[in-house]
C-alpha cells in the first residue's frame, strides 16, 4: 500500500487546531507526558502549533516507578532540548501517603493506581485542562470518547451525558472544580501515529525498536524479566528474545512482541501487516471486557 | 488520499452496529484479538452467527441492552482510502447524537429494515441528513435475506423513499440505493449472486468512489483569529502572528484583507506553517499568519478577503436543533458559539417548530423541547460575523451552550 500523506496533513491540522484551542480557552492547561509514541506525538504537534513561540503549557509525567529507564532519559533530554516545563509525581508517594495500596502477586500492576496520582496533582496545580494521547481506535469505550471531554470533582467520566461535539466547535466551559481532558489526536490510528513518526522524523525511545531482552512467557505474551519490575513465578524460565515494545506504558502490565524492526519505516510495515491489535499487548485491558470503560469512569486517562 | 468520515443512522434493530462489523470483518480490519473476543462472547450467548456488533458497541450499558446509545467512531482503511464511521444511534431520543455525527461527515448511510420499510424515523434520518447538507447518502435496504431477496420488496422501498426526496429543500445531495444483508454478507464488501436482479455497486465499492474533493470547499475563505503568536524572543522579537484555520477557501501571500470587527485593511505578509513560509494557505490548514501593517488583532476576530465580506450582524435567525432536557423558551439567554467565538445571545422569537418527518410546522410555540427543531431568531450583545449554512457549512453554524450548566444544549443553522 502506497498511501500520499495528505490524510495525515488532515489530522495534523485538525490536531493544530485543538491545540490553539486548548491554549486559548484554559487558564492553565497540562500536556500529560508518558514518554510514549502518542505523548512525544503531542508535543511535537504543540510545536508546531505556537511556533515560533514556546508550548504554552507544562508538561506532567505521572511516574508509576516502573518506567523502562529509556523512556525517562528520553524524557529528560526531550524537555531540556525544547526548553519546556517538566512536571513529575510519583506513584510511590501515594503509596507512601497511603492514599492507594500497592497491587501484589502474579498479575500486580501499578496502572490503576496512577489515577490517584493525577487527581492529587490536578487539584495541586489547579489545571483546567490536561492533554492526553489516547485515541478512539485504542479501544471501544474510547471509542465514544469525545475531544474535550469533562470531569467532575472526582475526575469521574459521565459517558451517557457527554457534551455533543459538532463541526469544528469545541465547547471548554466548565465550572470551578470541573476540568477537561483533551485527546488532540482522537481520530488518529495506531498507524498514523506511526506514518506521522516516520513524515516528521522523530525521536522515540529506543524500546520501539528490535533488541535482545531477557524475558520469560506468561498467558502466550513476552514479559520483560529485566530491571524486576514484573512478578515471576520461579518455574516461569528466562529466556533471551529479540523483541520490541508497542506500548510503553507500566513495565509490569506491558507486554512486548518479537519483531525484527529496528527503523521507523520497518516498525511502520510491521503495523501494516500486524494482526493483533495495539492494546492486544495490555494486560489492563483484559481483566474483563470493560476493564477501560471502569477506569475512565473512576478518572483513569 | 484523504479521510473519509461516514455517519450511519437507523432505527432500533435495523442492523448498524451488525453492519459496520461487517465491513470492519469483510475488509479484514478486525484484528485477531478483536475477533477472538468476539467469537467467545457469540458463543458464551449462544448464538450461531458472529455477533458483529460486539465490536462497536463500546459500553458495557449498550452491551447489556443490546443497542448502541452514544456516538462511536470507527476506523479502518482499504488501499484507497481511511475511513472513519460514526456510529449513531436510532433511538428517537439520542436524535443530537445523529445530528452531531452528520456535522462532521462527507457520507452517510441510512439503514432501513426490509421488512418494516420506510418508517417514521426513517423520515427523521433523512431529514437531518438533509438539513445539514450531507452531500452523499446511501440509503441501505438490510436483512434482505429475510424478505428472500424481494426485488419487488427492494422496489417499493425505494418508491417510497423517493417520494420523500421532493420534500427536501436541499436539492444537491447525491442519493444510491443498495440491497444489502449484512448479518450474511451480501453487497456489503463482497457482490452476492443472491439477488442477480441488482445490477449496482456493493456498499464499500460505491464508497470508495465518493469524491469527498469539494465538500468543505463552499463559500468563500474565513480565517478566524484562535490564538495571537508573540515569542518576544530576541529572534523574533516583533512577530506578531495570527494562529487559526482556513475555512472555504484559500488564503495568499500579498492577498488585501480586512480584519472584522475592526474593519481595519491589511496585506498578508507571510503565511507560516511550523517553521515553513507557504505562498498559499489551503482551505481547512492550521496556518500562522502575520499582516503587513501593525493592528490590534485578537481571538475572535475574522480575518477576510477585502471585497468579500460576511454579514456582519447583532441577529440573526436559524434552524435550531434543541439538544437539552430543560427547553428553549423565548427571552431565555445562551452562549452562541459561532466557530471559536462566542457571544451572549438572546431567543428574541421562536418563529415556529418544524416536524422532521416532513409532516409540516407547528406555528403556536412556546418552548423548544429536545430533539425539536425549531426556526429561531437571537438577538446578540455584539455582532458576529457570518454566512448563510447553505453558503458556508462552518461560518454559518453555531452552538448553543447554557450558561449556568456550561453544557453544549444545541445547534444552529444560520438561515
Amino acid at each position: 500500500m502506497n498511501k500520499d500523506t495528505s490524510h495525515i496533513n488532515s489530522l495534523e491540522n485538525e490536531a493544530i487546531y485543538i491545540m490553539r484551542e486548548v491554549a486559548a480557552q484554559f487558564e492553565k492547561p497540562v500536556l500529560l507526558f508518558s514518554g510514549g509514541k502518542d505523548s512525544i506525538t503531542l508535543v511535537r504537534l504543540a510545536v508546531k502549533a505556537f511556533y515560533p513561540a514556546k508550548i504554552p503549557f507544562p508538561l506532567m509525567h505521572i511516574d508509576t516507578g516502573h518506567n523502562f529507564p529509556e523512556t525517562i532519559e528520553f524524557r529528560d533530554r526531550l524537555v531540556k532540548e525544547l526548553g519546556l516545563e517538566l512536571i513529575v509525581r510519583n506513584v510511590q508517594d501515594s503509596i507512601d501517603q497511603g492514599k492507594v495500596k500497592e497491587e501484589t502477586g502474579r498479575y500486580s500492576s501499578r496502572n490503576q493506581l496512577q489515577t490517584t496520582t493525577l487527581l492529587d496533582a490536578i487539584e495541586e496545580f489547579k489545571f483546567d485542562a490536561c492533554i492526553g494521547g489516547a485515541r478512539r481506535d485504542e479501544e471501544k469505550a474510547r471509542a465514544k470518547e469525545r475531544i474535550f471531554s469533562v470531569r467532575d470533582d472526582f475526575g469521574q467520566w459521565d459517558e451517557k451525558n457527554q457534551r455533543p461535539e459538532l463541526f469544528d466547535m469545541l465547547n471548554g466551559n466548565i465550572e470551578l472544580g470541573q476540568n477537561v481532558r483533551v485527546f488532540p489526536i482522537s481520530n488518529w490510528t495506531e498507524l498514523d501515529v506511526w506514518s506521522y513518526i516516520e513524515k516528521e522524523n522523530i525521536e522515540i525511545p529506543s524500546i520501539y525498536f528490535a533488541h535482545k531482552r531477557k524475558v520469560f512467557l506468561r498467558d502466550g505474551m513476552i514479559w520483560s524479566a529485566e530491571d524486576g519490575v514484573v512478578y515471576r513465578d520461579e518455574h516461569e524460565e528466562v529466556i533471551e528474545e529479540l523483541v520490541r515494545f508497542r506500548t510503553v506504558g507500566d513495565m509490569s502490565c506491558t507486554a512486548a512482541v518479537l519483531s525484527d524492526a529496528v527503523s521507523i519505516s520497518k516498525v511502520v510495515q510491521e503495523i501494516r501487516e500486524s494482526t493483533i491489535s495495539e492494546r492486544g499487548a495490555r494486560i489492563d485491558d483484559k481483566r474483563s471486557e470493560a476493564a477501560m470503560e471502569k477506569r475512565k469512569q473512576q478518572g483513569y486517562f | 488520499m484523504e479521510v473519509l468520515k461516514i455517519a450511519t443512522a437507523g432505527s432500533v434493530d435495523d442492523g448498524k452496529s451488525t453492519l459496520i462489523g461487517r465491513i470492519l470483518y469483510d475488509t479484514k480490519s478486525l484484528t485477531t484479538d478483536k475477533l477472538e473476543a468476539i467469537e467467545k462472547t457469540s458463543k458464551q450467548r449462544g448464538y450461531d452467527y458472529l455477533d458483529f456488533s460486539l465490536a462497536t458497541d463500546g459500553l458495557v450499558a449498550e452491551r447489556e441492552q443490546g443497542i448502541t446509545i452514544d456516538v462511536a467512531h470507527i476506523y479502518f482503511s482499504t488501499a484507497k482510502k481511511s475511513y472513519i464511521i460514526a456510529d449513531t444511534p436510532g433511538h428517537v431520543e439520542y436524535t443530537r447524537n445523529m445530528v452531531t455525527g452528520a456535522s462532521t461527515s462527507q457520507a452517510s448511510i441510512i439503514l432501513i429494515d426490509a421488512r418494516k420499510g420506510v418508517i417514521e424515523q426513517t423520515n427523521r434520518h433523512f431529514f437531518i441528513n438533509n438539513l445539514l447538507r450531507v452531500k452523499d447518502i446511501v440509503v441501505a435496504i438490510n436483512k434482505m435475506d429475510l424478505v428472500d431477496y424481494s426485488e419487488e420488496t427492494y422496489n417499493k422501498i425505494k418508491a417510497d423513499f423517493e417520494a420523500l426526496m421532493s420534500k427536501r429543500d436541499y436539492q444537491g445531495q447525491k442519493i444510491t440505493f443498495i440491497p444489502v444483508s449484512a448479518l450474511k454478507g451480501d453487497n456489503v464488501v463482497n457482490k452476492t449472486d443472491k439477488m442477480p436482479w441488482y445490477e449496482g455497486q456493493t456498499l464499500l465499492e460505491h464508497l470508495e468512489e465518493i469524491d469527498k474533493a469539494d465538500i468543505f470547499n463552499i463559500g468563500t475563505p474565513r480565517f478566524p483569529v484562535q490564538y495571537v503568536v508573540r515569542p518576544k524572543t530576541e529572534e523574533f522579537h516583533d512577530f506578531r502572528g495570527y494562529a487559526g484555520k482556513v475555512y472555504g477557501g484559500n488564503l495568499s501571500v500579498g492577498d488585501d484583507i480586512v480584519v472584522l470587527p475592526s474593519q481595519t485593511k491589511s496585506k498578508i505578509k507571510d503565511i507560516y506553517f511550523y517553521d515553513e513560509k507557504y505562498e498559499t494557505a489551503s482551505r481547512r490548514s492550521s496556518v500562522t499568519i502575520t499582516l503587513e501593517d501593525d493592528i490590534n488583532v485578537s481571538r475572535g476576530d475574522m480575518i477576510v478577503k477585502d471585497g468579500d465580506l460576511p454579514t456582519i450582524d447583532k441577529q440573526f435567525t436559524a434552524n435550531v436543533c434543541w439538544m437539552d432536557s430543560t427547553q428553549l423558551t423565548a427571552g431565555s439567554k445562551y452562549i452562541v458559539q459561532h466557530g471559536i467565538n462566542k457571544v451572549l445571545a438572546k431567543v428574541d422569537a421562536i418563529h415556529h417548530k418544524i416536524h422532521p418527518d416532513y409532516s409540516g410546522i407547528d406555528t403556536e410555540v412556546s418552548g423548544i423541547g429536545v430533539n425539536d427543531i425549531a426556526s429561531v431568531t437571537f438577538k446578540l450583545n455584539k455582532p458576529i460575523f457570518y454566512d448563510q449554512f447553505k453558503n458556508h457549512r462552518t461560518n454559518g453554524s453555531f452552538i448553543l451552550i447554557d450558561t449556568q450548566t456550561n453544557n453544549t444544549v444545541g445547534a444552529g443553522f444560520i438561515q
